[in-house]
């Protein structure tokens, strides 16, 4: 990647070619860099979670457990959770494009602790390699939920060392939350005001919102599985006293509003992609900023959906269920308003594009079957079926990573300088799209019919679905893989990206150069513009006054 | 491998009103599935830069009355299902009288039944169709779940903790049952199969012991539970003995009953309470006794607490003998 020129004239400083040794980027304290740095990282863990993916449906593709022990399987899918959850999804679009263009798009130079992100990476690739140093030393097979007392009174194998790595991702997602909440709140550029923030920045302070109220209880109960095993102390424990149940409660404080750490940054990118191919500010802007803050703050009340079959209290449960129902509508009115968006657009049909489109109809669908798991009576039916399975695979695969290969795609050309083939672009999005419905559809019925996930033979009867599921999930692969190839064939091959090759709105395209330079900006851009300001293209979304002596920057004084 | 069922077969009553609810749901989420994923494919196809026939000079930013329409029809629709389906749950899961009641403990790798007149079976439940059951479910382990799929119904089964669920089964057939909480290695073999009976053929089932299989024939739970009492657990060594070294509480009509606590608290002694007072009598010691009962933690098994509630459960229609 280093060894990208600049597009014009004589060779301009950027990020990239402006220091090019290892240690550089080791000890880099540009957002941008971190932000590649964590996009490696989370590709290599999500690599490894694709491969246990792939043995996972090699072995359903037969009634018999027949490829792997049962031992194995169990720690295939642990293995598949742990990495995907921990070390793919939840970091995905905050830490690698939150990064990367957060501090872009508010007129910032950089967030606004460097150092502290550049020690998120550290906590999150040092937790990542001690969950895979668990995994390579004979895994765990507590699946990616550690419930107790089975993993911690019963379980064997190396489920502390997890935990730690766990634990240290969770602080590293922490770090990043603290800092996007503090760099948006205190580094907007002047004339940056809060509604004139891209939908990507408010989405991100939801998520960061989560994430720094969220982590730390998850990381302590994680922490009190490790004690309870190590120690022997009795806390989640009923043959030591303890309360198995405690340790749900808990566990799905974090867990539940940890999917909306992974969606909402997906929702944010849907915003800007929807609105910069529609050439349309996004329909109903203050609805969509306020819907990320509600899904965030109802979020937090919704855990106990996870417990209805538990033995829960049937008034708590019934209150769990209403606070779930709420929690969709915000969900509604961000789906409805992107489809206003598009209406009456000029609508560009870019890859970017079709991953936004794939991410609607998915997510809709990972949406809707969640009310049937948010509703009282049916969920106690489909719980911890495969319909459940079906449903969060929509939500995280379907909604999270379609809205990360959109963001890819829509912001490669401004991290790299270069264009892709536009059209194995859209063919892979349509690899995926259809590669997803044939691997998770059939799983809704096999769900409703009652095939409980974590299963490693299953009975005769539902082989056919399953055989559909696996054939499916090759094309998935395939459509993840296209990607992987055409993107690294870009870097030496690819067009010259322009500035603004997609002639979107928004600082980080119309006021950083590609490549950007090392501070972003030369100097503090002064906005004057709201966001997606389409309908005024002769208006620029900020000016740059000539530079003022006594000018020492501070952002976010004027909004 | 080609006989391809799409849907489960649906055997009870609780069943069928769940069903009802799924395919409503489902057919909402169909409908508006479609007008978002073939709304915005037809919106985007429309209005494709290079359609200059289409007019785009009207478009406005926001509408309050669109947002408010998407908001609140949503909302009204999820509330309504909201309502049917806690009412529903309601019904079911609240305790419910006249259930033939049957006990289950779910441990590594298997399930093990308990029939009232004593017929055991692992990894199969016998059970009259027409007739409302109880189950109630525990753990020796780690957490299982009890889940019959073609009823509907699933609690999970946790380690110390009776949970209970209630369906009546209507079909006579074979179905599933699985544990569908991950318990460890063997946790997609913790199956086994659910038959209902028509009435009288159960009947005849249980007066035989079971009728082979694995089921055993014995003492009826509350026999089985007077053998643990007198044997193993030894409880009446103090325990309803008038010539007892130390005094016990009479157990006789205890069952029901609220009970005064030496630390002041009244607590009503059911299933939980006689479980945890027989594992951890220091937990909850009756007003006027000393804590001298040893705990039975590790000692008694699951079923054998089960079988002892049963007996204890027998003694509450006789009267204690004086006063308390």
């Amino acid at each position: 990647m280093a060894t990208i020129t600049a597009q014009t004239g004589t060779e301009r400083v950027n990020y990239l070619n402006v220091r090019t040794t290892v240690a550089s980027w080791l000890l880099t304290l540009d957002h941008k860099r971190i932000g590649i740095l964590y996009l490696l990282g989370i590709t290599f863990f999500f690599f490894l979670g694709s491969l246990a993916a792939a043995t996972i449906r090699l072995e359903l593709a037969t009634p018999k457990g027949d490829l792997l022990s049962s031992d194995t399987y169990n720690k295939m899918f642990t293995i598949h959770g742990v990495l995907m959850i921990f070390f793919f999804l939840i970091p995905s679009i905050p830490a690698s494009f939150g990064n990367f263009v957060l501090p872009m798009m508010i007129g910032a130079r950089d967030v606004a602790f460097p150092r502290l992100n550049l020690l998120s990476w550290y906590f999150f690739m040092i937790g990542g390699m001690l969950a895979t140093i668990a995994l390579l030393k004979g895994g765990i097979d507590t699946g990616w939920t550690f419930y107790t007392p089975y993993s911690s009174a019963f379980a064997k194998g190396e489920v502390s060392l997890a935990i730690v790595g766990v634990f240290l991702a969770g602080f590293s997602s922490i770090f990043t939350g603290i800092n996007f909440l503090v760099t948006i709140h205190k580094m907007r550029a002047p004339g940056m005001t809060w509604f004139r923030l891209p939908l990507f920045v408010w989405a991100m302070y939801a998520t960061s919102l989560i994430q720094v109220l969220g982590t730390p209880v998850v990381a302590i109960t994680l922490l009190l599985v490790a004690v309870e095993r190590s120690f022997g102390i009795g806390i989640f424990d009923p043959n030591r006293g303890g309360d198995p149940i405690l340790f749900q409660h808990l566990f799905w404080f974090y867990s539940h509003p940890a999917v909306y750490i992974m969606i909402l940054p997906a929702m944010g990118v849907i915003s800007e992609v929807i609105a910069t191919f529609s050439r349309r500010r996004v329909f109903g802007y203050h609805f969509v900023a306020f819907s990320s803050l509600a899904i965030a703050i109802i979020g937090f009340l919704v855990w106990g959906h996870h417990m209805f079959s538990t033995g829960q209290s049937i008034y708590a449960s019934i209150l769990f269920s209403f606070l779930t129902f709420l929690v969709a509508i915000p969900s509604a009115i961000k789906t409805f308003n992107w489809m206003a968006t598009i209406w009456k657009g000029r609508v560009h049909w870019e890859a970017p594009l079709i991953y936004a489109l794939g991410f609607l109809g998915l997510f809709v669908i990972g949406g809707l079957t969640g009310l049937h798991l948010g509703s009282l009576a049916t969920d106690v039916h489909l719980t911890d079926t495969y319909f459940v399975v079906a449903h969060f695979h929509y939500v995280m695969v379907g909604g999270a990573t379609m809205g990360y290969m959109a963001a890819l795609h829509y912001w490669w050309p401004k991290m790299t300088g270069r264009m892709y083939p536009q059209s194995w672009a859209k063919l892979a999005a349509l690899m995926v799209f259809v590669g997803f419905n044939l691997t998770f559809f059939p799983q809704f019925i096999l769900g409703y019919m009652g095939m409980p996930r974590r299963y490693h033979s299953y009975p005769e009867e539902w082989w056919a679905l399953n055989l559909l599921s696996s054939a499916g999930a090759s094309i998935l692969g395939l459509g993840y893989l296209l990607p992987a190839v055409y993107l690294v064939w870009s870097l030496k091959y690819g067009r010259i990206a322009e500035k603004n090759p997609w002639g979107a709105r928004g600082l980080e395209w119309e006021a950083v150069d590609t490549l950007p330079h090392p501070h972003n900006f030369e100097r503090t851009p002064i906005v004057t513009r709201p966001a997606y300001d389409y309908a005024h293209p002769e208006e620029p979304t900020a000016i740059f006054p000539a530079p003022r002596p006594a000018y020492v920057g501070g952002g976010g004084k004027d909004g | 491998m080609w006989n391809i069922p799409f849907f489960p077969p649906t055997a009870s009553k609780e069943g069928e009103a769940i069903s009802t609810l799924y395919w409503t749901i489902s057919w909402l989420a169909v409908f508006f599935g479609s007008i978002v994923l073939f709304g915005a494919i037809y919106l985007a196809v429309k209005y494709r830069a290079s359609n200059e026939a289409v007019r785009r000079d009207d478009a406005v930013e926001t509408d309050l009355r669109l947002e408010l329409g998407w908001t609140l029809i949503p909302l009204v629709l999820a509330l309504a299902i909201f309502g049917w389906s806690a009412k529903l749950y309601g019904d079911i899961y609240a305790p419910r009288e006249g259930a033939y009641e049957v006990f289950v403990v779910g441990k590594q790798w298997m399930w093990h039944c308990q029939h009232p007149n004593g017929v055991r079976e692992n990894n199969e439940l016998h059970l009259p169709a027409g007739r409302l059951v109880k189950v109630t479910v525990i753990s020796q382990d780690v957490i299982h779940a009890f889940s019959i799929p073609a009823f509907r119904v699933k609690r999970d089964a946790v380690p110390g903790r009776y949970n209970t669920m209630y369906f009546t089964p209507t079909q006579p057939g074979k179905y599933h049952l699985f544990c569908t909480e991950y318990c460890g290695t063997k946790h997609s073999e913790m199956i086994g199969w659910v038959y209902v009976l028509p009435p009288e053929e159960f009947q005849l089932w249980l007066a035989h012991g079971g009728g082979g299989g694995t089921a055993t024939a014995a003492l009826s739970l509350e026999e089985q539970g007077k053998q643990v009492f007198e044997g193993v657990g030894a409880c009446s060594t103090c325990h309803m003995n008038p010539n007892a070294a130390v005094k016990a509480p009479d157990l006789r009509g205890l069952f029901g009953s609220k009970v005064k606590l030496a630390d002041g608290r009244t607590v009503v002694a059911d299933e939980a309470y006689i479980r945890e007072s027989i594992l951890n009598p220091g937990a909850k010691v009756v007003a006027g006794y000393q804590p001298v009962m040893p705990p039975y933690q590790g000692v008694l098994s699951e079923e054998q607490i089960i079988q002892l509630t049963a007996y204890i459960k027998s003694l509450a229609k006789e009267q204690p003998a004086g006063g308390k």
